[in-house]
């Protein structure tokens, strides 16, 4: 048996972003031994690419906000196929969430009467993005990171070691979970510094791992991205449900090549900047879905009205909900009237002075100095959609962030159904403070409703540092590279922004293929911090989540928020009852429909019938 | 628009290493880290690099490159001619792990031990008011992506280990200069600065605010105005005559 | 744990030794100049113009010629080869060497703590500005106040040249008190003193205002700095000459 380092702790959390560091502090205040696992250093998780803003409605700019309005614009924005109780919980407790990171000593943009300034953002009613210029997401991290050192101080003041109840383990990956008659009893992985494992034994894991976005070619998410959680959770026999809805953000870089996908943000369009194509058309206009032509003006004039009087205009269409904006994107594009980079300009320059530019948006600013040597206060940028964020993700009970398997919970981008099939811009941060502190209180009351503590076997351990271990044992197999670039090329071309049935079908036979060839990898050299082993192991949960993604979408026979669908192009009533959930045994993966629970009748009557006529059965409605 | 570069990327570990030579295919718009990569998957593939957001945002991939601290992400090919040798070596300050992966520990035990922010106790979540102008100054601050490319050129440090004990770094000076000026918070941090964290060590040389990758004015808007409030605790008689006199504290 | 094996005192491959070089030539050049003129003790004064080199302003020892005397002599003659400016420039001086531009030239051209950012500086043992003397940089306002001092002196000898007309010495010296000025506003203990030691901006909101202009005038602070210490050479030059009779001064009236 190889050698293994072995900790004890009450609850693990696998991740270090947002929902995992707010998880973990909710765990160690309810006094759980907790440790953070993450694959990077900490404070360094994807959430600082962050950039628009929380939101929440605290009514600071509008006083007319109300968590009732938010839960209706989540709702609209995930076209009604959201978990309404996850939504419902996330609207009342997303203001309480944003105070508190006050308390860790968060610096939020200030109204002028001192208090947190909010932000308008695509589908929100009303200003409701709490934001740091355009850099909320480092703020978010940063305080969270911060509050987690000062909860090791005050361990540190009581027992002398900062990390005795709270320790951040980084630079670290899980590979397996390891369970004990099915219920949770610990995790497996590797040091990726040296390579050696360690077996955390700990009756509760919750996951908050993030999105999968690393298995398509343009995207904006980092190499951490590879649906570890989504992967851990299916092996361990938990369900995924709507992978099939993929959010491409609209705008992402098209230029210079290496950064491709890297994100712009939505507040450039917030804060007036305008997609035009390359006739120097504003082109949004045309593109106003028929559920929103009461609430998106369709003429120039109002649009830009509305960013000083938004009580009497309607809002401009750039500030659609994102899979809008994403496919007239994306039509332009293949109309022909792209730049020359394949993108459409987004012109901020001509709609506010320089100053105020480099005010509101300093980090643009400086991105695209930086990167693309284009100043976004002289010229218009080049943007694309990017591969942005999975809705879909762990089935979890919406109070507990529970899973269907004792002892695993998750949180944030990992779990699935707050965001229906469309993630509104700014509800992502929210959505990891409100869940990842549920996440935390949830695996607390389970640990501690615990009379014996699972344990892990010997052979459990064995078999995970088997497994671990396989892409050394092959010889002649082919790179990981080679084959996670052809995983990422399928994915993009397949079942990207706009999917085919005819493609899918395609798409999966060729994951058919990668997975036996994924099974004969060969990874040279040694264990220690080898990017070649770890993107094996990496491509394992790449492969197995993709295949839930294809499956799915192949089933869904309509389109709806981020699954669009060539070849059934319209919503369909009855499909907004089914959620498609997707298991795994014995690496073969299957995709099943369930019921959708009905919205509580007081939540449904916060909507006009009209409205809610768009979306359910006749059915329903009487 | 492409041509191979010469490159020289020191691998290596604690027990020794050396500059190797490479030549790579540099193609229009990349980035040094883009270089690396292609070195990962074409000629050595077990090449240690530290990376993650690819934008200047996370930190990451801290490196020296022709002697200078800088990120890989952020430096572009084209700032090079193309007869020019690159060299990419990982960060002297800081104990090598493995290629120009760098052991960054010394930053994570500095930040703990500075006391965290300190609000008002009467304060509940939800009633904090502050104004605009009160909080710009500390939200420069929080502009840092925590790089610690300033760790590695503060001479204080680069230069004499034996420091590490007793001075914190412009990063975590910062950090109290932040929560010094933080509207709300409630801690006296100006002795702290001095006599925990070694403000009087800093020179003023400015090598920090030249390698920050954020452009934070770390010289001028931290340090000195940090050093100058402890002038005004220890060495202004005026200034304590004031406080006397005028009952402030 | 050991850092990376690097024999190479820097891998900078810029001309890094060309700014510290330039400044160590800039500095020792003015310090020479300055040095030769306050042991000179002669043409610091144009009688017909009234023009009063800053340099030995104000002049306050027996020796001073009475007319450039504007606060009279309560000083007794000076002895030896001393001349009046050894009384103002241990505050002049000082000002320059304490202001947080200057440290941070010298260390970097003169002492090499750092010569230049990533370059390894040649001293063994470090100890910053924590111990005698270095710690006396601490005291850089109080050369602040009396800097202010003697520029407000300066302001009064510029004005008072324009008694006997207007000549191309007057411009000069309303130039430098207007470089002096500048430079002196713009040091880093003003803008603390004005505004910055403040933690609520928002409570005061001239000084807030202040302190915005005053940071604005500091972000030019080291190009301040060289441009007033080159002018106050200059002007001092320009007097000198006239003084002496090499040249004759350029009048626009009178």
């Amino acid at each position: 048996m190889p050698e293994v380092e072995r900790h004890s702790f009450d609850v693990l959390v696998i991740g270090a972003g947002g929902a995992g560091l707010r998880a973990a502090i909710e765990a160690r205040e309810h006094g759980m031994r907790t440790a953070v696992l993450c694959k990077s250093l900490f404070g360094k998780a994807h959430t600082v690419m962050a950039e628009g803003g929380i939101a929440a409605a605290m009514g600071n700019v509008n006083s007319s906000d109300s968590w009732q309005v938010h839960f209706r614009d989540t709702m609209r924005g995930g076209k009604f196929l959201n978990n309404w109780r996850m939504a419902e919980l996330h609207a009342q407790e997303a203001p309480q969430r944003v105070w508190e990171l006050e308390t860790y000593g968060a610096l939020f943009d200030r109204t002028a009467d001192g208090r947190i300034s909010q932000r308008n953002f695509g589908g929100h009613e009303y200003p409701r993005l709490a934001h740091v210029g355009d850099r909320t997401g480092l703020e978010l991290i940063r305080s969270l990171q911060q509050k987690i050192v000062s909860l090791q101080q005050d361990d540190f003041a009581e027992t002398g070691d900062y990390e005795s109840r709270l320790k951040v383990f980084q630079e670290f990956t899980v590979t397996d979970l390891v369970q004990d008659d099915g219920a949770i009893s610990g995790a497996f992985g590797y040091w990726r510094e040296s390579g050696r494992f360690v077996l955390f034994e700990a009756p509760a894991v919750i996951l908050a791992t993030g999105g999968i976005g690393k298995s398509f070619k343009v995207t904006s998410n980092s190499w951490e991205y590879t649906g570890d959680g989504h992967a851990l959770a299916l092996r361990a026999g938990a369900s995924l449900i709507n992978m099939e809805f993929i959010q491409f953000h609209p705008t992402g870089m098209v230029w210079p090549p290496s950064v491709k996908g890297i994100l712009v943000t939505e507040s450039v369009r917030g804060d007036g900047g305008v997609l035009r194509n390359s006739d120097g058309k504003r082109f949004m206009f045309e593109y106003i879905p028929e559920v929103f032509k009461d609430k998106y003006a369709d003429n120039e004039a109002e649009a830009d009205r509305w960013y000083t009087d938004q009580a009497n205009n309607r809002r401009p269409p750039e500030l659609l909900p994102r899979d809008e904006v994403a496919r007239a994107i994306n039509s332009e594009v293949k109309a022909g009237r792209g730049t020359p980079h394949g993108g459409v300009y987004l012109d901020v320059s001509t709609r506010l002075p320089a100053e105020e530019i480099r005010r509101r948006l300093p980090s643009m600013h400086h991105q695209f100095k930086e990167l693309a040597d284009v100043d976004i206060t002289a010229q218009p940028m080049e943007v694309g959609p990017t591969c942005h964020y999975v809705m879909g993700g762990v089935q979890v009970d919406p109070d507990t962030a529970a899973s269907s398997v004792p002892g695993l919970f998750a949180c944030g981008e990992v779990s699935g159904g707050m965001h229906g099939s469309n993630r509104l811009g700014g509800n992502s941060l929210s959505d990891l403070l409100v869940f990842g502190r549920r996440a935390g209180e949830g695996a607390s009351s389970y640990v501690r409703g615990l009379t014996t503590r699972p344990s892990c076997s010997d052979a459990a351990v064995q078999e995970a540092a088997a497994v671990a271990l396989a892409p050394f044992e092959a010889e002649g197999g082919e790179n990981p590279y080679t084959l996670h670039m052809e995983l990422q090329q399928s994915m993009n071309d397949l079942v990207g922004i706009i999917r085919r049935a005819g493609e899918m079908e395609e798409a999966l036979q060729r994951l058919e293929k990668l997975k036996e060839r994924a099974a004969s990898l060969t990874v040279e050299g040694h264990r220690q911090f080898n990017p070649g082993w770890h993107l094996a192991l990496d491509l394992r949960n790449m492969l197995v989540v993709s295949e839930c993604v294809a499956r799915a979408a192949l089933l869904r026979t309509e389109s709806r928020g981020g699954h669009t669908r060539d070849d059934f192009p319209g919503m369909d009533s009855s499909w907004r009852r089914k959620l498609l959930v997707c298991s795994t045994s014995d690496s073969t993966v299957s995709v099943e429909e369930e019921p959708q629970i009905p919205i509580r009748s007081d939540l449904l009557d916060l909507f006009e019938r009209t409205e809610l006529e768009k979306y359910l059965t006749a059915e329903e409605l009487s | 628009m492409s041509y191979q570069g010469q490159f020289r990327v020191w691998r290596g570990d604690d027990t020794g290493g050396a500059l190797e030579d490479f030549t790579v295919e540099v193609n229009e718009g990349e980035v040094v880290l883009d270089i690396i990569h292609r070195l990962q998957a074409t000629q050595a593939p077990d090449l240690a690099v530290r990376w993650n957001c690819k934008a200047g945002k996370c930190g990451s991939c801290s490196a020296e490159i022709n002697g200078k601290p800088r990120l890989l992400c952020m430096t572009r090919m084209s700032i090079f001619s193309e007869s020019e040798t690159i060299t990419v070596t990982p960060m002297r300050t800081f104990p090598v792990i493995r290629d120009l992966v760098t052991d960054v520990s010394y930053n994570y035990t500095k930040a703990r031990q500075i006391p965290s922010f300190q609000p008002p106790k009467d304060l509940a979540p939800g009633e904090y008011r502050m104004q605009q102008v009160d909080v710009e100054r500390s939200q420069e601050f929080r502009k840092c992506i925590e790089c610690f490319l300033c760790q590695n050129t503060c001479h204080v440090i680069r230069d004499h280990e034996e420091n590490k004990e007793s001075f914190s770094g412009p990063r975590f000076l910062m950090r109290v200069a932040e929560l010094e000026m933080h509207p709300l918070d409630t801690a006296d941090r100006v002795d702290q600065a001095q006599e925990s964290h070694g403000l009087g060590l800093c020179n003023i040389t400015k090598c920090c605010t030249e390698v920050c990758p954020e452009h934070i004015q770390i010289t001028d808007n931290a340090l000195i105005p940090m050093k100058e409030r402890v002038a005004d605790r220890k060495y202004d008689p005026i200034v304590w005559l004031g406080n006397k006199l005028f009952r402030r504290s | 744990m050991s850092r990376a094996e690097i024999a190479a005192r820097t891998l900078r491959t810029d001309r890094w030794w060309l700014p510290p070089l330039t400044t160590f030539v800039g500095l020792l050049l003015i310090s020479i100049y300055a040095a030769f003129r306050t042991f000179q003790g002669d043409f610091y004064w144009v009688d017909q113009y009234h023009y009063l080199t800053p340099m030995y302003s104000p002049c306050l020892s027996q020796e001073c010629l009475p007319a450039a005397a504007h606060f009279g002599t309560p000083l007794p003659e000076l002895p030896g080869f001393l001349t009046p400016p050894v009384i103002i420039l241990p505050f002049l001086l000082g000002f320059r060497v304490t202001c947080y531009y200057y440290r941070k030239a010298y260390y970097r051209a003169a002492w090499m703590s750092p010569p230049a950012c990533a370059v390894a500086e040649p001293h063994v043992k470090y100890t910053g500005e924590t111990k005698f003397p270095l710690i006396a940089q601490n005291l850089h306002r109080y050369f602040f106040y009396a800097a202010s001092l003697l520029l407000l002196i300066n302001i009064y000898d510029a004005i008072v040249a324009f008694g006997t007309g207007v000549g191309l010495g007057n411009i000069v010296l309303l130039a430098n008190v207007t470089l002096l000025g500048a430079y002196t506003l713009s040091c880093h203990s003003c803008r603390h003193i004005a505004g910055g030691r403040l933690k609520h901006f928002s409570k005061h909101p001239v000084r807030y205002w202040m302190w915005t202009q005053i940071s604005k005038l500091n972000n030019k602070h080291m190009q301040l700095a060289w441009a007033s210490l080159i002018f106050v050479c200059l002007t001092d030059l320009y007097v000198a000459l006239v003084a002496s009779g090499t040249i004759s001064d350029l009048r626009f009236i009178n």
